[in-house]
């Protein structure tokens, strides 16, 4: 058993460099899955590694360290077409969770109801895998596969999240939905990236949906829809989401996913039209 | 080696590669104000502040806390004038009730203060949105700590009946010294782990036990159904002793202990229990009652043919022929599901061999039950047990049943060592007792006039793998059914029926809350069939002195329903009409109206109470306290009365207990008979100890009584006495006074005709909700409670018991349903927050009771009988949709309204 505290991206890839370590980030997802009496794999921590601190602007855009909390989020400054991803930080678990869990750690993770996934996939956003192999990037479309599945190998740390530079313009909103005000898990999320003109026609639209789905997703046909309709009518109904297929479980069944799903879809719009 | 400065301290410790903070600051830096509730950082109970910011101590690792800075309450408390202040405001407004969440509350609004100096209702929900509570439905802890903000100060005196007075434990309840069931073990006991059951039903065999404990360095030894010298069997009804302390060849619920490890403390972080050699081979099981009661259904118990626990009944004049003649009748099928306990404070506990004897310390609701289980167990004689109880970090009925106790005694006398046990979260969620779930089908008739014209109550409760309490529910519920009515025509039948699930068992109200759904639903739906006002039709059928329940019995006083629904008229009629004038198409505000009654005490058998006080040669007067202060104010309240009665100040006298050493038995803190019956015999002991003392100089009952060393100042209006102290006995009391009360009930008949209680209490509460047309989510926005509890004894503490009953009933309508194997955490299982619970405004009433203190009644399982069905009912108030199986989630409110507007 060992515990590395990594100072820097090179110690931490040294330390998995063997493949059966474990990466702890913020821990708020290592520690409630630990199984008492089960055996502990060696442990690297990767929360004080100096190339994985903050969040900063580059020429390329924003890069948000892999070792980045939610509070480090909500406390940046950053354009309004970042307001829905602040909007879902300030909703993950509580201040005591958003004071240590990283952006990185909810990606890796990979729960269908990630808080931080809908937004950064309506910021477009990469992701930067790091290992003692070497430095890849990945669409983070591409980087979560399924269910608490993604395409890091053991090695790998996820050392920074990237999200190119948004149009000025951009404005955006979160909707989430559970059955009570804090510490809860969404039944389902809608995160929205909007353009509209000075008429309230929309120009652009990213939108994703969060736990109606293996993995949260974007919805590309829905997006080209909506270019060139009034903001402040658009109406969305749950056929449009159908291809979604959501699960029944103790927080709502699959009907109701989608009724709710279009529904925060609409009002997403709204209050984008509406600011 | 990790070395960190902890409340102003250099602290090197050593720990274990990914060791939890929280265990290291709670075991090996002997910071145990740092409570544990969940490990997961569900319940936030365990916040500390590391570099200032407030984190989950269960969430950290420790390598990672080199060269912070970590602050936790007590040092706080010692060194943060924000924090000081904050614990005297949490103190003076009632905002730790048992206090195991209060470190938590604590530290996150300190954190709180140092940013925002004057936080909004809405700044400290934000921030304290991340700590649960159980016990207080969290308005007083929104008061005190926006009162810290601004500096306003609440005017809290000691003092008798009458006074708010603050807990007389509130100080180390929020200076983070208070002990807990996990808080006193010395730091080296041994450490059980309990071995339990991955299936609802299963056979099992061992394997070779010895050579595992052998290969597993620490272990020192393994425990099972054969270490048990007496008898393998517990429960908490004589007729009714079903649970094994460890399964024999087959487990009938997932969760349920099979054996048991103890373990060297230092070894059991690394331990590997995976490898414990069980074998398991599943069998059928049923989990509902449908699939209990089918034929070829598995048996639970051989003797117990159907599954069928037992029923209870409950028969007065002709159902039948009155819904027959009534002019309106109404009928529905109402469900509902497990609900959780869910205090924050898993069961735990400590137990040491001392002189031969065993002496267990651990949370419970019930010391002296405990010992009585345990001498069957232990085979042991209750002289040979002593049953310290520590503070206990809630219970609401759940720590009433053996828990830890048996694990505890089984490892000490077998080791003869001090031996420790936490259960996990997920442990206490599998293995406790739950409400039952229930599936009722009730009809109810009226005439014209509105009159109730025959009630037909028929409900099915899944009581699980074995009785607890089980037959309580089934008897409790047929005499409640009826609601505070005159029901002159009513049949009421309850049977309790075994599944593979844990066992269901006693949750504050014993079934009645559920009933109650039933009842007060289809109240509103009579109403309304007849045209007249919901709260009308109440006033109209509400019992009053001198009338007969279901039950054939009428009290002569204190029934006080009418006085608490018209209490509720003037909100009644302006709620409404906002509520009208605030709806839209999407949001759609209700007021929903619902009343409940409970009888204080065991239903028609014996529940005496024994309070002893006694005056030291001295002066210093000893009250002996055993009735357990489960987080309600037991100890505050029976201090208040005792003193009163004495005609002393509360702060002239001291309290010892409980200890089943050094205090009579107080009965069980069980069905809301602490302030009465313990109540009533604290009054009883107070007033012998005056009369004996004013004896000596024939002095009048006017009297006032001042203890010195020299003795007891007698003062008259026209003389002055001095009472030297008698010799003092061989506990060196030199007066001393032992009063014993037991309810006067009677037993019922076989048609459940008979008295019951000698008391009940009464209840009303109005609500407004805001249900979100299109998601169904629904927003309570306020209530306003109605609660006759014949005399408050401490109105600071009603309202605490009233505020923590309507948050548990809010969580039963909305949000809480407990599914074995899916909803084994606080994150799957949903407990309201700080954000969930509206303002509730408190309406005192006054009935006296004949019997009661002071005319007090009981108030602690009667506040949550109400909010569930005035929840369920302002929901059709707002969208005509009637809910009838609660927790009512979105999906099913959303469900529900679409139904109704489709048609």
């Amino acid at each position: 058993m060992t515990y590395t505290l990594a100072r820097s991206v090179e110690q931490a890839c040294a330390a998995l460099s063997s493949g059966d370590g474990q990466i702890i980030g913020g821990g708020t997802d290592y520690f409630p899955a630990k199984v008492k009496g089960a055996p502990v794999p060696p442990l690297v921590d990767v929360s004080w590694v100096s190339e994985m601190q903050g969040i900063t602007e580059t020429d390329e855009g924003w890069r948000i360290g892999g070792a980045a909390t939610w509070t480090d989020l909500i406390k940046h400054p950053m354009p309004r077409a970042f307001d829905g991803l602040k909007a879902a930080a300030r909703e993950v678990g509580s201040i005591q969770i958003q004071n240590v869990a990283t952006l990185s750690g909810n990606l890796c993770n990979a729960s269908p109801a990630a808080d931080g996934v809908p937004p950064l996939l309506t910021l477009d956003a990469a992701i930067e895998l790091t290992s003692h192999r070497g430095v890849r990037r990945l669409p983070l479309a591409a980087f979560i596969t399924g269910p608490r599945q993604t395409e890091r190998a053991n090695d790998e740390i996820l050392t920074a999240i990237l999200v190119p530079h948004q149009n000025d313009n951009a404005i955006s909103q979160f909707e989430k939905l559970g059955s009570r005000r804090y510490l809860v898990i969404s039944i389902t999320m809608t995160s929205l990236v909007l353009e509209i003109d000075d008429a309230g026609l929309i120009e652009q639209a990213k939108l994703a949906i969060g736990a109606c789905s293996a993995v949260a997703q974007r919805q590309p046909e829905i997006e080209l829809w909506l270019v060139g309709q009034k903001a402040a009518e658009v109406r969305i109904t749950p056929d449009q989401l159908e291809h979604l297929a959501p699960l029944d479980d103790i927080r709502g069944n699959a009907g109701y996913r989608l009724i709710a799903a279009a529904e925060q879809c609409e009002r997403a719009i709204r209050k984008a039209a509406a600011q | 080696m990790t070395s960190f400065v902890l409340n102003g301290h250099q602290v090197s410790t050593n720990p274990i590669p990914g060791e939890r903070l929280s265990d290291t600051l709670r075991n090996d830096l002997d910071q145990r104000d740092v409570k544990i509730g969940c490990n997961a950082g569900d319940c936030g109970a365990c916040t500390v502040l590391v570099d200032g910011a407030p984190v989950c101590a269960c969430l950290m690792p420790t390598q990672r806390a080199e060269g912070t800075q970590v602050e936790t309450l007590t040092g706080l408390h010692e060194k943060d004038t924000a924090t000081k202040a904050l614990a005297m405001q949490f103190k003076n407004h009632g905002a730790a009730q048992c206090g195991v969440c209060t470190p938590g509350m604590i530290v996150a609004a300190t954190a709180l203060l140092r940013e925002n100096p004057t936080p909004t209702t809405g700044d400290v929900q934000d921030a304290l949105g991340g700590v649960l509570c159980r016990c207080t439905g969290y308005r007083a802890i929104i008061d005190a700590v926006v009162a810290t903000g601004a500096n306003t100060t609440l005017d809290r005196k000691i003092g008798g009946v009458g006074a708010d007075m603050p807990h007389v434990d509130g100080q180390e309840k929020v200076n983070g010294t208070q002990q807990f069931g996990d808080d006193v073990a010395p730091v080296d006991a041994l450490v059980i782990e309990v071995i339990r059951s991955p299936y609802p039903h299963a056979a099992f065999t061992f394997g070779d036990l010895e050579t595992y404990a052998a290969q597993n360095p620490g272990i020192v030894t393994v425990l099972t159904a054969d270490d048990v010298p007496g008898l393998n069997r517990f429960g908490v009804i004589p007729a009714f002793v079903d649970q094994p302390v460890f399964a024999e060849k087959a487990a009938r619920f997932r969760g349920e202990a099979v054996a048991a490890i103890v373990v060297d403390a230092k070894a059991i972080q690394s331990l590997d229990l995976t490898g414990f050699p069980v074998i398991w081979t599943p069998q059928p099981d049923v989990q509902d009652v449908a699939n209990a009661i089918a034929q070829n259904a598995p048996l639970l118990h051989t003797h117990r043919p159907g599954n069928l626990m037992c029923g209870g009944f409950v028969l007065c004049g002709d159902p039948t022929a009155a819904l027959k003649s009534a002019d309106f009748t109404v009928s529905g099928r109402f469900t509902s599901g497990f609900v959780e306990h869910a205090y924050i404070e898993p069961e735990a506990g400590f137990a040491e061999v001392v002189d031969g004897r065993v002496e267990v310390h651990a949370c419970t609701q019930a010391p002296v039950m405990d010992r009585e289980a345990l001498e069957e167990i232990l085979a042991m004689s209750a002289d040979q047990i002593r049953i310290v109880p520590t503070a206990v970090g809630g219970g609401f009925g759940a720590k009433l049943d053996l828990s830890v106790q048996p694990f505890l005694a089984l490892a000490a006398l077998k080791t003869g060592k001090p031996v420790r046990i936490a259960y996990s979260r997920t442990e206490s969620m599998q293995s406790t007792t739950k409400r039952h779930p229930s599936d009722i089908s009730l009809q109810i008739g009226a005439t014209k006039d509105g009159r109730i014209s025959g009630f037909n109550f028929a409900g099915a409760f899944n009581t699980g793998a074995y009785a607890s309490w089980g037959p309580t529910v089934a008897n409790r519920v047929p005499v409640h059914a009826s609601g505070p009515y005159k029901i002159s025509d009513y049949r009421a039948q309850a049977d309790g029926i075994h599944t593979h699930c844990p066992p269901s068992g006693a949750f504050r109200g014993f079934g009645v809350p559920q009933a109650a759904i039933a009842q007060e639903s289809l109240f509103d739906e009579l109403a309304d069939k007849l045209g007249m006002d919901r709260l009308e039709f109440r006033l109209i059928n509400a019992l009053e002195n001198d009338t007969a329940t279901v039950c054939g019995q009428s009290f002569s006083q204190g029934v006080g329903i009418k006085a608490c629904l018209q209490a509720l008229k003037p909100a009644w009629d302006d709620e409404r009409k906002k509520a009208k004038t605030q709806s839209t198409p999407e949001t759609k505000f209700g007021v929903g109206l619902a009343a409940g009654w409970y009888g204080c005490g065991n239903t028609s058998l014996a529940n005496p109470s024994t309070i002893k006080s006694g005056v030291k040669a001295d002066g210093k007067v000893v009250l002996h306290q055993g009735a357990m202060d489960i987080g309600q104010g037991a100890n505050t309240v029976i201090t208040q009365i005792f003193t009163t009665a004495l005609g002393v100040s509360p702060d002239e006298i001291s309290i010892v207990g409980p200890d089943t050493d050094v205090t009579p038995d107080a009965g069980k803190t069980s069905a809301s008979r602490q302030t009465y019956v313990s109540g009533k015999a604290a009054e009883l002991s107070g007033k012998a100890l005056r009369a004996m003392i004013l004896a000596k100089v024939n002095a009048s009952d006017t009297a006032t009584l001042t203890f010195t060393s020299s003795g007891v100042h007698v003062a008259e209006t026209e003389a002055e006495h001095l009472v030297p102290y008698p010799t003092a006995d061989a506990e060196g009391y030199t007066f001393r006074a032992e009063e014993t009360y037991d309810p006067p009930t009677k037993p019922l008949n076989s048609n459940g005709q008979g008295e019951p209680y000698a008391q009940f209490g009464y209840a009303a509460h109005l609500v407004v909700v805001a249900v979100d047309m299109a998601l169904g989510t629904v927003k309570p926005i306020k209530f306003v409670a109605a609660h006759d509890v014949g005399r408050a004894i401490n109105p600071m503490l009603v309202e605490g018991q009233v505020a923590g009953g309507i948050a548990q009933g809010l969580g039963m309508a909305l949000m809480e349903e407990y599914i074995p194997g899916r909803t084994e955490n606080l994150h799957d299982y949903l407990i309201p927050t700080i954000g969930d619970i509206p303002p509730i405004e408190t309406l005192i009433i006054e009935e006296p009771d004949a019997h009661g203190p002071y005319g007090a009644k009981g108030l602690g399982e009667h506040v949550l009988i109400p909010t569930a069905p005035a929840i369920l009912n302002a929901i059709k108030d707002a969208t005509g949709a009637r809910i009838t199986r609660v927790p009512a989630t979105p999906a099913r409110v959303k469900a529900a309204i679409d139904k109704v507007q489709n048609g």
